[in-house]
């Protein structure tokens, strides 16, 4: 059985799809449906997205000049806080997870659902949950203590509200968690017959290593901040060094997760980027066992290199060269990836679609922030480059030109599917386009403003460093209207659109051999898997051989 | 475009390392990233669909191109990781013959000490050439001392010291950044390093700012004042209440229960603030604590008095008097104890 | 692969829609339990990480502070849990045999164990409060005479204890409350020899809690024995 085989005639559907399998908002707000759980998470983490969005606007107008004129210092510290916190925890945590794994993972393997239905949609109420909490805060007059709650500052000093928004991200870590159980269970005993490991799309590969992070280390997050939380509320000494505390176990127990966590989010983009380049090359990727096992090298690895956050702390320098080494080597791994995407073109039939603009978008752009992230990880540069704007450069090339790529490239390649329709293409390559040179402008500038030495989080900054500050404040605007249009045609695709086939990219996986969108539980009749992933020569083996014979 | 800036200056000879460091990794890095931006071009117009039903054509191919560009990569990493590491440590200990200065962070301004006792707000002149060892401490959360002009930062935590060495080898004027968000006014918190010649420098010495007392002459003041040496150290009134402190500075304390700790400002202004936490062997646990007596510079104040106290190290000789419990330093190779700078700044001349 | 109906003929699990068969349930169901309990050793894990560095910076005062806790009711717990792990796996090999009041009677036995160490943990709380050790505003150590000691050392030994027992205790609490969701389908007979999935997996997190406590009550009663 394979996607090709059926036609979009022979998958007509006489049960309705997952959409139209019953109206009204009880039908949407308990349902066990795994696909009406990915777009409940969709619209939710769209709006979050929009906010913290907004934030990163009145960041960079307040940049554009170098006094504080445009607000005041302390809600200068509450803009870049809630930016960080909203942008990490409520969307690019779940982002792809929650909305394309939870739409795909299923679908890929063979299977109905998740194999916990119902915690799946507890993890959307949890997350929905924490967002209040976060809102919540935000409409008090928000916190200030930077996404990353460094002490003594947030427990003894900052006069935000701290509990609270520590207490929201401690319950975002719990719909994470519950995302990543479930994933693992169903990974493991739902593949349908013949689906063995090594046929499973690199996606899921990815989403495998991904879950092992958030079931490992989101629990250390969630008890730190709640150590930050009682403390602050009880005036207790685990991080002031005046009770006998010590502030820089704050770091290491917080960056124990939060190193993990980038990983988080980049894993599920690299798996969406491998489909990308499988399905526009119409190809298997090359070297897919060795992509695959980087998924996993990079998740055990990206546990043991958390130290690097803190090489000008004073921790011993024995420590941070160890962390050092470490970083470097989990580098690899993720340059393999590259090297291996790239090579998959290679005798390729390459299509330019506008998910393989956003996947070749990502290629390079995660290329240069990883290339950032070794220079960084080399001991003799960070002493300079530590807290300033390169680093602010680094993780948005990998987080935004990186993993928003990715998410958007999923988006457009799977749309058809979760939604049945298609979109504008001219308006998808132009936003495309849009992002690629906004991004670009708004954040190559950082590195230069690093290097000159301008620390991050300041409401002001000296007049020599205006010129770059500009450039990236122009640059943000063209990527906000990057942004602000697929919301458009995505949402004129709904009404407008035309009707998307079965499979309109002609791709291989599963989720192209049912309907568009699919019925309530995926596919109408027994799955049973009999080929390779990404078979899309007939017989590529065989082909190979009979050149080779004819040589 | 002349004057677009994409270089601070470099004011120090390890600055000029970390520029080559960084210009190695730039090199690096534009030969790969152009390496695969073309490699994506060119395959994607030379394999490009060129029918709708088209398919590409997958290979099984040898382990070597994947060991090969594992490889390579792994390699080229570890060499810069040994470069970076290497300065890492250099950057980490500082050398012999460099004067001590002292550095409090609080919010929101710097509060430097020179040795001779001059205080400054938010700037620190300094002569060129003279090799510098700032110890550094917070009053209240976390800040970070940032030269970009020295390609470094160090981190300036409560209750503890850090410390960063320099040695500024070009006149000028440079920025000083807090570098670890502090607060409302963290991006007030900004400064610069005025290094400027011998001669101008000894001429602002002179006729500069309020010139005190150096810090080793108001710790001692201290050290009365705050009737320290009612316990502390021969002359009249002393009661051998507690161990003598010369020549504590830099040595091994043997404690109560058997362990040791090397006595470095940390263990000082430990011992002051919380006496119980390490007692010395052989002595009661009677000493007050002076929490919310004393304030950070005075601790500095006291700490550089203490290290200039003697050389001869006379530990333990009180009403019980355990044999010996005088160890000489252990302070292993230079570099290798990042606790315990060397103690040639005040001391006498001791043994490593 | 099984059908739906178990040879006694007794209730059974519903088959969940999702599922191509009971076996792949109960599996599932299993194995989730299991990585639910990896987040659990992780989170405890971040507490007993915060509690080793403090044990060795502050050795002799978290000694001394924790000869404050009352051996004899920890140790009490220490049994009381011990024998509820016995009578939750007493109540799986009831189910086992198909003993459907046995089942019941060793589940309301756990469920009494649970309450009895969270009585037994009220009254330790209450004990700290009224001896001024609670941290907090009202905190008030003494330092035992001739000996070295810090309070403020003493608070950090005391916000250890409060935040690990605590959060144990809300574990046994959710722990007794979900044995109290297995009662009424217990006493109908839904655990039989076939199926007895959600009696597996909460006495595998009953059985987690209990070695929880198991490292707690050394770490926190027994350090400063002599």
């Amino acid at each position: 059985m394979n996607s090709s085989d059926t036609t979009s005639a022979e998958l007509a559907l006489d049960r309705p799809s997952y959409l139209h399998d019953g109206y009204g908002w009880k039908s949407w707000l308990l349902t066990k449906d795994h696909k009406r759980i990915a777009i409940l998470y969709l619209i939710s983490i769209t709006v979050f997205f929009a906010l913290g969005g907004i934030f990163a606007m009145l960041i960079r107008l307040e940049l554009l000049t170098p006094e504080g004129d445009l607000v005041q210092a302390a809600t200068y510290n509450r803009l870049f806080t809630m930016h960080g916190v909203i942008m990490v925890f409520l969307f690019l945590v779940p982002s792809i997870p929650a909305t394309l794994g939870n739409f795909l993972v299923p679908l890929m393997i063979g299977a109905k659902d998740l194999a916990f239905p119902r915690i799946n949609l507890l993890s959307w109420y949890i997350y929905v949950l924490a967002g209040i909490f976060i809102l919540w805060a935000l409409i008090h007059g928000g916190v200030d203590t930077g996404w990353t709650f460094y002490t003594p500052f947030s427990t003894h000093y900052s006069n935000g509200y701290v509990v609270s928004t520590a207490l929201g991200v401690f319950i975002a870590g719990f719909s994470s968690i519950l995302t990543g159980l479930n994933f693992v269970v169903t990974i493991h005993r739902m593949r349908a017959p013949g689906m063995t490991w090594f046929r499973l799309p690199l996606f899921i590969w990815s989403h495998y290593a991904t879950s092992l992070i958030m079931i490992l280390g989101t629990p250390v997050i969630a008890v730190t901040l709640m150590m930050v939380a009682v403390e602050r509320a009880l005036n207790l000494g685990l991080f002031d060094p005046r009770l006998g505390g010590d502030p820089i176990l704050f770091q290491h127990l917080f960056w124990f997760y939060s190193h993990p966590a980038v990983y988080i989010m980049v894993l599920p983009g690299m798996g969406v980027i491998s489909e990308l380049i499988a399905a526009f090359t119409r190809k298997r990727v090359f070297g897919y066992a060795v992509v695959a096992f980087s998924s996993i090298g990079i998740a055990v690895l990206g546990f043991l290199v958390w130290g690097h956050h803190l090489f000008v702390t004073g921790e011993s320098v024995y420590a941070a060269t160890v962390f050092s080494l470490l970083s470097m080597l989990v580098a690899v791994p993720s340059a393999i990836k590259v090297f291996n995407w790239t090579a998959t073109l290679y005798e390729g039939s390459v299509s330019y679609e506008t998910p393989m603009l956003y996947a070749l978008g990502f290629i390079g752009l995660f290329t240069i922030g990883g290339l950032t992230g070794v220079m960084i990880a080399t001991l003799g540069i960070d002493l300079h480059l530590h807290d300033t704007y390169f680093i602010i450069a680094h993780f948005h090339y990998v987080m935004v030109g990186g993993t928003i790529m990715a998410y958007m490239g999923g988006l457009h390649y799977w749309w058809p599917k979760m939604t049945g329709k298609l979109y504008p293409v001219f308006a998808s390559r132009l936003s495309a386009l849009l992002i690629f040179v906004g991004f670009n402008l708004t954040f190559f500038p950082q590195f230069i403003l690093g290097y000159l030495g301008m620390p991050r989080r300041y409401w002001e900054y000296p007049p020599e460093f205006q010129v770059w500050n500009v450039l990236s404040t122009a640059g943000a605007s063209v990527l906000g209207v990057g942004y602000l249009l697929p919301l458009c045609y995505f949402l004129y695709s709904l009404f407008y659109g035309k009707q998307a086939g079965a499979n309109p990219w002609g791709a291989k996986g599963l989720e192209w051999a049912t309907t568009s969108p699919p019925p309530t539980y995926n596919f109408d009749y027994p799955v049973v898997v009999d080929e390779e992933a990404y078979e899309y020569a007939p017989d590529a083996r065989a082909v190979a051989r009979q050149e080779a014979h004819s040589a | 475009m002349r004057s677009l800036p994409f270089f601070p200056e470099e004011a120090t000879a390890a600055a000029r390392e970390v520029d080559l460091m960084f210009g190695a990794w730039l090199g690096i890095s534009l030969f790969f990233t152009a390496l695969i931006a073309v490699l994506i071009v060119v395959f994607m117009l030379r394999f490009r669909r060129r029918h709708p039903d088209e398919v590409g054509k997958s290979e099984e191919m040898g382990p070597w191109l994947e060991i090969i560009w594992s490889a390579v990569p792994l390699f080229i990493m570890l060499a810069m990781f040994f470069w970076g590491a290497r300065l890492f440590f250099v950057q980490h200990q500082a050398p012999p013959g460099a004067v001590e200065y002292w550095a409090t962070g609080k919010q929101w301004m710097w509060k430097f000490e020179h040795p001779n006792g001059t205080r400054e707000i938010n700037h620190l002149h300094l002569p060129l050439g003279q090799t510098v060892k700032l110890t550094m401490t917070s009053e209240d959360v976390i800040h970070s001392f940032g030269v970009p002009a020295f390609r470094l930062k160090q981190d300036v935590n409560p209750g503890a010291y850090t410390r960063v060495w320099f040695r500024p080898n070009r006149v000028g004027t440079y920025h000083l950044f807090c570098d670890q968000y502090c607060g409302a006014e963290h991006s007030r918190m900004v400064g610069s390093i005025v290094v400027m010649s011998a001669e101008d420098y000894a001429a602002w010495l002179a006729g500069g700012p309020v010139g005190g007392q150096s810090p080793v002459a108001v710790g001692a003041q201290l050290f009365q004042s705050l009737a320290c040496y009612t316990c502390h150290e021969m002359g009249p009134g002393w009661m051998a209440r507690g161990p003598s402190l010369q020549g504590v500075y830099g040595h091994q304390v043997p404690l109560a229960g058997g362990d040791s700790v090397l006595a470095d400002e940390a263990y000082l202004r430990e011992s002051i603030l919380l006496p119980a936490a390490k007692v010395v062997k052989g002595w009661q646990p009677i000493m007050p604590t002076y929490q919310g007596q004393v304030s950070e510079e005075q601790l500095i104040d006291l700490i550089a008095y203490l290290k200039s106290l003697g050389s001869a190290p006379a530990m333990g000789t009180g009403a019980v008097n355990p044999p010996g419990t005088s160890s000489p330093m252990e302070g292993g190779p230079a570099g290798s104890m990042p606790a315990s700078p060397s103690a040639a700044s005040g001391g006498g001349p001791r043994s490593k | 692969m099984h059908s739906g109906v178990s040879a006694s003929g007794h209730g059974h699990a519903r088959l969940q829609h999702h599922f191509d068969d009971l076996e792949q349930q109960r599996e599932a169901s299993t194995f989730g339990m299991w990585v639910f309990l990896c987040t659990e050793i992780l989170f405890f894990g971040g507490l007993f990480t915060t509690y080793v560095v403090y044990r060795q910076r502050f050795h002799g005062v978290f000694a001394q502070a924790s000869r404050d806790l009352n051996v004899v009711w920890g140790g009490t717990n220490t049994a009381v849990l011990i024998c509820s792990s016995l009578t939750m796996a007493l109540a799986i090999w009831s189910a086992q045999i198909n003993r459907r009041k046995l089942v019941v009677l060793f589940v309301l036995i756990t469920m009494a164990f649970g309450l009895t160490f969270l009585g037994i943990k009220t009254v330790e709380y209450k004990e700290k409060f009224d001896h001024h050790l609670v941290p907090g505003p009202h905190f008030h150590y003494v330092c035992p005479p001739g000996e070295p000691c810090h309070p403020e050392q003493a608070e950090v030994f005391f916000s250890l204890y409060f935040c690990m027992t605590g959060l144990h205790a809300l574990h046994m609490i959710v722990g007794v409350g979900l044995l109290s969701y297995l009662l009424v389908p217990s006493w109908q007979g839904r655990y039989t020899s076939d199926w007895h999935n959600p009696l597996e997996c909460i006495g595998l997190y009953w059985h987690f809690v209990d070695i929880v406590w198991i490292f707690l009550f050394p770490l926190l009663y027994l350090i400063g024995a002599h």
